[in-house]
């Protein structure tokens, strides 16, 4: 794009991101401060993610952009036309083509592989800022590994419910270490991290911080041996492709209690329908 | 009621935005209005989307004004983002506000001081009475001699510093902080606090200040001085090794006078504020004076109680760019959360209901808020 380097951030920018994102991958789940820019979109709609990505997309990148699952929702329009502009890259919506994913709230149902990025779009990335609002205190108690409070809040849910309640951006310890926020996607798709054979990378860029889990780490959501970690999903198949595993949307048909479950995995979806005899 | 999954995202932003166009543009019988009237006309709304786009710029952020219908905070994030995509040649000597070429300087606590009072463009003491005559294109009447400036002033502090009885400015040649540059980090220091408040949100640090003349870390302030006018801007370009001038801003200086320090073995002086804005901008400058001195409570020893004295709420809350995103950030799609919630909450009534008549227990979790 004329006036503008490509993907939009000048070359020292995004040395200073790749600096940041090489040490968030040396110490898997550990969060690094970094010095977000002002984006031409506004904080809280991806800016972390976007800079995660103009920091790692090369010319022969094919980028993906997903928002609660789907290609088509507007901030992914919105943001792959953000770097099919500045960049000038391929762009798609079939999560096999793709090179780089930018992700909100979802991992894409179709397994990642080695050759892949996603990158997550991360409104909070301190995990124990509603336990702990004082990030000179979280810091510490990282630095610590002292997360019995984490416990103690899953603890006080069993208590109250009789089970664990945390329905998305659901804790997870990664590589034995850190306590780790996994954005907010819904825990059923906490497994998919684990060991995940892509590197995933986080970006939150109000709050200025980038980590990472590099490919193969293991990465457990929080739980007790007697209340083991739930994925919920709700308890249908996909209206349009029949899928019985994927994660799905409630979509409301009528004022009279009517509905239907859809795929959130738009590209899952229609994928799975070409394929269908 | 067939279900057809929502396509064409792009074709609806593209008609949003020559909708918005169109809006903006309002009344096509009514004259466009031209970004100079913007500067010349709205100079305080001007000023405060410098401050707050952080851009010493009148003309772009008047182009931002009109581009943002008006919208002060769209404005500021609009040069805002301009601003983070500009070269930096050079860094600007420390700005001399003490031969500010004035057009405004009172003292709240002395009745007369060297280079006196002067009232300048106020809006003190006007009767807030709507002018009906500003709805017809009449002259202006002419300003009292305009261009009289009074000479350079000395600043409060080099007043009641000679005795000692007010804390000496900082003078340091360390290479300052730099928020645009460094992530913010907490404790932080008064460079990076400083720099934190003279762009964040004037209405958010008025209410902190505010908050502190209403017994939420009371500090005791007086208004040392206030003084608004031009300043020359010099930098020291490495192929000429002496200082040139590159151009004038105009800002608003607030020195606040506080709350006296000591002990037995320290002397008792006062201690200080400091506020500093692009532009004319007192309420803005006050308020930042008010709040540099709650956030200094910790360094003077005195009991932290109060929002305004905290740091981390304080500086991660007053950037209305980062603040106007996240909150509107809700108007983006959770559809997959509510869905994860939704299972939960399900879930949860399934096993309260075989127990007859349960509700929810008292004193439930609140369910978190949507990220």
């Amino acid at each position: 794009m004329k006036g503008y380097n490509f993907a939009y951030l000048d070359e020292q920018t995004k040395r200073m991101l790749r600096r940041a994102l090489l040490k968030a991958v040396a110490i898997p789940g550990h969060q690094i401060p970094f010095a977000a820019r002002e984006m031409p979109l506004p904080y809280g709609w991806g800016t972390g993610g976007i800079q995660v990505t103009a920091a790692v997309l090369g010319r022969c990148d094919t980028l993906k952009v997903i928002d609660q699952g789907a290609d088509d929702t507007t901030n992914a329009v919105s943001i792959r036309r953000f770097f099919a502009r500045t960049a000038g890259v391929a762009t798609t919506t079939r999560t096999a083509h793709a090179t780089i994913i930018q992700t909100r709230h979802r991992i894409p149902e179709t397994a990642l592989t080695e050759a892949q990025i996603i990158v997550y779009q991360v409104p909070q990335p301190e995990p124990l800022y509603r336990l702990e609002p004082s990030r000179t205190e979280t810091r510490r108690m990282h630095a610590l590994s002292e997360y019995g409070a984490m416990h103690v809040r899953l603890y006080e849910q069993v208590a109250r419910y009789g089970q664990i309640a945390i329905s998305y951006d659901y804790p997870v310890m990664v590589n034995g270490r850190h306590l780790m926020a996994p954005s907010p996607i819904p825990a059923f798709d906490n497994p998919k991290m684990h060991r995940m054979p892509a590197l995933q990378l986080f970006g939150a860029g109000r709050e200025k911080r980038i980590y990472a889990v590099p490919p193969y780490t293991d990465v457990a959501s929080l739980d007790f041996e007697d209340y083991p970690f739930r994925a919920g999903r709700a308890p249908h198949a996909c209206a349009l492709c029949g899928a019985q595993a994927s994660y799905l949307d409630e979509v409301v048909t009528d004022d009279r209690g009517g509905r239907m479950f859809v795929c959130s995995d738009t590209d899952y979806c229609a994928s799975r329908r070409e394929q269908a005899p | 009621m067939a279900y057809v999954a929502v396509k064409g995202g792009e074709r609806a932003i593209d008609a949003a935005h020559a909708w918005l166009a169109a809006a903006r543009r309002g009344d096509g019988t009514v004259p466009s209005m031209q970004t100079a009237q913007i500067r010349e006309q709205l100079g305080r709304a001007v000023d405060r989307v410098m401050a707050e786009g952080s851009l010493y710029d009148p003309d772009l952020a008047a182009l931002a004004i009109k581009q943002a219908q008006g919208d002060l905070i769209e404005a500021g994030f609009l040069l805002r983002a301009f601003r983070t995509t500009l070269p930096r040649f050079a860094a600007a000597l420390p700005v001399d506000t003490a031969a500010m070429r004035l057009a405004r300087r009172i003292s709240a606590i002395f009745k007369d001081l060297p280079g006196g009072q002067v009232l300048g463009p106020t809006y003190d003491y006007t009767h807030r009475l709507l002018d009906f005559s500003l709805l017809e294109d009449r002259p202006a009447a002419d300003a009292p001699e305009a261009g009289a400036h009074p000479g350079p002033a000395p600043r409060i502090p080099d007043i009641l510093g000679q005795e000692g009885l007010l804390e000496a400015d900082i003078r340091s040649d360390a290479e300052p902080f730099d928020i645009t540059r460094a992530p913010l980090a907490f404790p932080a220091g008064r460079d990076a606090r400083l720099q934190g408040l003279a762009r964040g949100d004037e209405g958010f640090l008025l209410g902190l200040g505010y908050s502190t003349q209403r017994g939420y870390g009371n500090n005791h302030p007086f208004v040392g001085e206030l003084r608004v006018g031009e300043v020359d801007v010099e930098i020291v370009p490495a192929e000429l090794g002496f200082a040139v001038c590159i151009g004038t801003v105009t800002l608003t200086e607030c020195q606040m006078v506080n709350q006296f320090a000591g002990s037995k073995t320290e002397p008792a002086q006062f201690t200080r504020g400091y506020g500093l804005a692009f532009g004319h901008a007192e309420r803005r400058a006050m308020a930042m004076a008010l709040v540099d001195r709650a956030l200094r409570a910790e360094e003077l020893g005195e009991a932290l109680t109060a929002p305004a004295q905290d740091p981390q709420f304080v500086l991660a809350t007053c950037d209305n760019i980062e603040a106007t995103g996240f909150v509107e950030h809700l108007k983006l799609p959770h559809y997959v959360d509510f869905q994860s919630e939704l299972e939960t909450v399900r879930r949860l009534r399934a096993t309260a209901g075989s127990a007859p008549g349960a509700g929810p227990p008292p004193g439930a979790v609140p369910p978190d808020e949507p990220p």
